[in-house]
C-alpha cells in the first residue's frame, strides 16, 4: 500500500525533518505571538479610545481573512509592492505571527477582564500594596488562565503551518510530495502510506500538546 | 472624645459624579464595640463600609483610625488596611492558592512575619474554626460556608482593630448561614471591634451593641439593640423591620 | 492597480467564489449534522460509539485539513477509493467541522440545566418529549455562538481546496499571478472577494455574542 518507500533509504528522515520545518516556523511564530500578544492584550484592556479601533480593525482582518491569503498577499504582494524578495520563511513567520498575535492579546484581554474586581479589593484589604496585589494576587492567576491556552495555540499554530508548501517552503507534505514522484515507478501506490504516515505525524505532534493544554485548563479552572 | 475610641467618622460624603450615595454621615465606635448596620438594599451602607477602608474614595469628611487620618494616598492606605480588617459577600479567596497560603500571603508578604510562626497561627485559628483538616486545599474544594470561614480568618491573623463585615452570608445558601453566624457571634463575644453590614436581623440583635439604620443616604435611627427592636422611634424603621418579620413568616 | 485588468478577472473569480461557497456550505451542513450526531453520542454515552465519537474528534482536530485533503484526495485512491475533487473538498471540511462542531453542541448539552430536566419531567412530559422540547432548543441555543465561530473557521479553511486543484479562490489567484504576473490585481481581487464571503457571517457573529452577552448579564 504504498509504506514500503519510506523504509528506502533515509526517506522517513526526510519527512521528519520535513516536520521539523513546520515545526520550527510554528514555534518562532507562537514566540513571537506571546511577547507581542501580552503587551497588545494589556493595551486592549486599558480601553484607550483611539488605539481600541484601530485594535478592533486589526482583529477583524485576522478575524475574517484566511491565513492562506494574508500568505499570499505578504509573500508575492510585498515583492510586488515594494520590490522585496521575501523569503518564503520569512512571509510565513510574519503571517503566522500576525495571527497569532492578535489571537494571543484577544486571551490576554480575556484573562486580564475576567479576575474579578474583588480579588483586587479582598487583596487590598489585607494591606497588600499594589504591586504586592499584581505580583502575588493577579498576574500568578492570569498566566494559569493563560497557560493552557497559549499551549491550544502552539497546536493551532502547527496545523497552520502546513498551508506553507503552498508558498513553496519545502516541509512535510512536500517532502512527502517529492518522495512520492520520485517512486513513480517502484511504488505507484506511495500516495497512500505517506500521506497516511504524515497524517500520523502531525496527528503525534499535535494531540499531546492539546492533551496537556485540556488537562491544565481543567486542572487549575476555579 | 471618649478615650477608648477606635474608628471615628466624620461627615463623609460619598458621590459618584451628581449622583450621591450619602452625605454628611458621622460614626463613632468605641474599642470593643460591635455596631450593626441595617437598611433596605441600595441604601448606601456597604459603600459606606467601603469607604472605612479606603476602598472608596470619599469626597468630603474624614475617617480616623485610632485617632489618625486614613488617607486616601496608596502607600499610606494599604498600612492601615493592615489595621482594618475586611470580608466581603463572597468569593474572595484566592483561587490559585491553598487555603493556608491564603492566610500566610499577607503576614509574610506585608507584615514581614516569621513564615512557620504565621503558619502556626493559622493552623489554630482553622482548629477554631473547624477547618484545619482543609488546609491544604483550593478555595474552589470547599463550600460557600467554608470559604467564608476561611476569609474571616484570614482578616483575622493580621490582627486587626477592627473588622469589617459587608454581607457576608447574603450569598450563601442558608444552611450554611449559621455555620459563618456561629464564628461571628464567638468573635464578638470575645471582644472583636467589628462593624457589620448583614440582612440577619437575628445576629444582629445577638452580636450587636448598637444598632444603626440607614435609608436614603442617612443615619435615621441608632441605638441600643433591645430597644431599636422593640421600640423603634422613626415610622421608616418601623416599616423595614415590619418587612423583615413579614418575609420571616 | 489597472482597473480594466480587474474588471476583466471578475468573472473568472465569481465562478471560483460560487464554487468555493457551495462547497464550503455544504461542508458546514455535513459539519453540522456530523457534531450533532458525534455530541449526543457523547453526550448519552452510547457504549463503543461514544468512543469512537472521541477517537474521531480527536484525530479531526489534530490534524491539518491540508493534511486530512491530501490523505483523501492522493492517498486513498491507490486503495480503490475514488472521490471526485469537489465532493472530497466538502467531505474533509465536513469531517474536520464536525469534530469541532461537536464540541460546541456537546457543550450546550453538558450545559442544560438538570433542574430543567427534572421541572419537565414534573410536568408529565415524555423522555422524548422533553428532548424534543426543552433540552434540544436550549442546548441549540446555546451553542449558536460556537456554531457561528466555527462557521467562519471553516469558511477561511476552503482557501485550501486549490492543493487539490479545486479552482476555488486561491486557485484562481495563483494562477492569475503565475501566468499573467497581474500579482496586485489577482491578490485585490482575491481579498475582496474573501470580505463579501466572511464579512456579513462575521457581523452576524458579533450580533449575536451581543445578544447573549446582553442575555446572560440580565440574569
Amino acid at each position: 500500500m504504498g509504506f514500503e518507500v519510506l523504509l528506502k533509504g533515509n526517506n522517513m528522515l526526510r519527512l521528519w525533518q520535513g516536520l521539523l520545518v513546520a515545526l520550527k516556523i510554528s514555534l518562532l511564530s507562537v514566540v513571537i505571538s506571546i511577547a507581542l500578544g501580552v503587551v497588545l492584550g494589556i493595551l486592549m484592556a486599558l480601553k484607550l479610545p483611539v488605539l481600541k479601533q484601530i485594535l478592533r480593525a486589526y482583529l477583524e482582518v485576522v478575524r475574517i481573512m484566511p491565513q492562506m491569503v494574508l500568505l499570499f498577499l505578504v509573500y508575492f504582494g510585498t515583492t510586488k509592492a515594494m520590490g522585496i524578495n521575501l523569503q518564503a520563511e520569512t512571509a510565513a513567520v510574519i503571517v503566522f505571527s500576525f495571527w497569532g498575535t492578535a489571537e494571543m492579546a484577544d486571551l490576554v484581554r480575556g484573562a486580564l477582564q475576567g479576575i474579578p474586581k474583588i480579588q483586587y479589593e479582598s487583596s487590598m484589604s489585607l494591606g497588600l500594596n499594589t504591586y504586592q496585589t499584581y505580583v502575588y494576587v493577579i498576574i500568578p492567576q492570569i498566566i494559569r488562565r493563560m497557560i493552557p491556552l497559549s499551549i491550544n495555540l502552539i497546536t493551532r499554530m502547527i496545523k497552520t503551518t502546513s498551508l506553507v508548501m503552498m508558498i513553496g517552503i519545502v516541509e512535510v507534505l512536500k517532502v512527502g510530495q517529492q518522495i512520492i514522484e520520485a517512486n513513480r515507478k517502484t511504488s505507484p501506490n506511495a500516495a497512500f502510506g505517506v500521506f497516511a504516515v504524515i497524517f500520523v505525524m502531525y496527528f503525534l505532534a499535535c494531540w499531546p500538546i492539546s492533551q496537556l493544554s485540556k488537562y491544565l485548563e481543567k486542572k487549575w479552572e476555579n | 472624645m471618649e478615650s477608648n475610641e477606635i474608628l471615628r467618622v466624620n461627615g463623609i460624603s460619598k458621590r459618584y459624579g451628581d449622583i450621591s450615595v450619602f452625605e454628611h454621615l458621622d460614626l463613632s465606635v468605641k474599642k470593643g464595640e460591635v455596631v450593626v448596620i441595617v437598611g433596605p438594599s441600595g441604601c448606601g451602607k456597604s459603600t459606606f463600609l467601603r469607604c472605612l477602608n479606603g476602598l472608596e474614595e470619599i469626597q468630603e469628611g474624614e475617617v480616623l483610625l485610632d485617632g489618625e487620618r486614613i488617607s486616601q494616598n496608596p502607600k499610606e492606605l494599604s498600612r492601615t488596611r493592615e489595621k482594618i480588617g475586611m470580608v466581603f459577600q463572597s468569593y474572595d479567596l484566592f483561587p490559585h492558592l491553598t487555603i493556608l497560603q491564603n492566610l500566610t500571603l499577607a503576614p509574610v508578604k506585608v507584615k514581614k512575619r516569621n513564615k512557620k510562626d504565621v503558619e502556626k497561627e493559622a493552623e489554630e485559628l482553622l482548629e477554631r474554626v473547624g477547618l484545619l483538616s482543609k488546609k491544604d486545599r483550593y478555595p474552589r474544594e470547599l463550600s460557600g460556608g467554608q470559604k467564608q470561614r476561611v476569609a474571616i480568618v484570614r482578616a483575622l491573623i493580621m490582627h486587626p482593630e477592627v473588622l469589617l463585615l459587608d454581607e457576608i452570608t447574603a450569598a450563601l445558601d442558608p444552611e450554611m448561614v449559621k455555620e459563618v453566624l456561629d464564628v461571628v457571634l464567638s468573635l464578638a463575644k470575645e471582644g472583636r471591634t467589628m462593624v457589620i453590614v448583614t440582612h440577619e436581623m437575628q445576629v444582629a440583635r445577638a452580636a450587636a451593641n448598637r444598632m444603626i439604620f440607614i435609608d436614603g443616604g442617612k443615619i435615621v435611627e441608632e441605638g441600643e439593640p433591645t430597644e431599636f427592636f422593640e421600640h423603634p422611634q422613626t415610622e421608616r424603621l418601623r416599616q423595614f423591620l415590619h418587612s423583615f418579620s413579614y418575609e420571616a413568616e | 492597480m489597472d482597473f480594466e485588468v480587474i474588471h476583466s478577472y471578475i468573472p473568472l473569480y465569481t465562478q471560483a467564489f460560487l464554487l468555493t461557497i457551495k462547497i464550503g456550505w455544504i461542508g458546514i451542513v455535513i459539519a453540522v449534522v456530523i457534531g450533532i450526531a458525534t455530541a449526543f453520542l457523547q453526550h448519552f454515552k452510547v457504549p463503543v460509539l461514544a468512543q469512537i465519537a472521541s477517537v474521531y474528534v480527536e484525530i479531526f482536530r489534530n490534524t491539518p485539513l491540508l493534511v486530512q485533503l491530501f490523505f483523501i484526495y492522493f492517498g486513498l485512491p491507490k486503495v480503490g477509493i475514488m472521490i471526485p475533487a469537489e465532493t472530497c473538498g466538502a467531505a474533509g471540511l465536513g469531517l474536520l467541522g464536525g469534530s469541532y462542531m461537536a464540541e460546541g453542541f456537546r457543550s450546550g448539552l453538558d450545559a442544560v440545566s438538570k433542574s430543567q430536566t427534572e421541572s419537565a419531567l414534573a410536568l408529565g412530559m415524555t423522555k422524548v418529549q422533553l428532548f424534543r422540547y426543552v433540552i434540544f432548543p436550549e442546548a441549540f441555543s446555546l451553542s449558536v455562538p460556537a456554531v457561528v465561530a466555527n462557521v467562519i473557521f471553516l469558511l477561511k479553511e476552503t482557501s485550501v481546496f486549490s492543493a487539490i486543484s479545486l479552482m476555488d479562490l486561491m486557485f484562481t489567484a495563483k494562477d492569475l499571478i503565475g501566468l499573467y504576473y497581474n500579482t496586485t490585481e489577482a491578490l485585490f481581487l482575491l481579498v475582496i472577494f474573501y470580505i463579501i464571503m466572511l464579512l456579513p457571517v462575521s457581523g452576524l457573529g458579533s450580533l449575536i455574542e451581543k445578544k447573549t452577552h446582553l442575555r446572560t448579564a440580565g440574569v
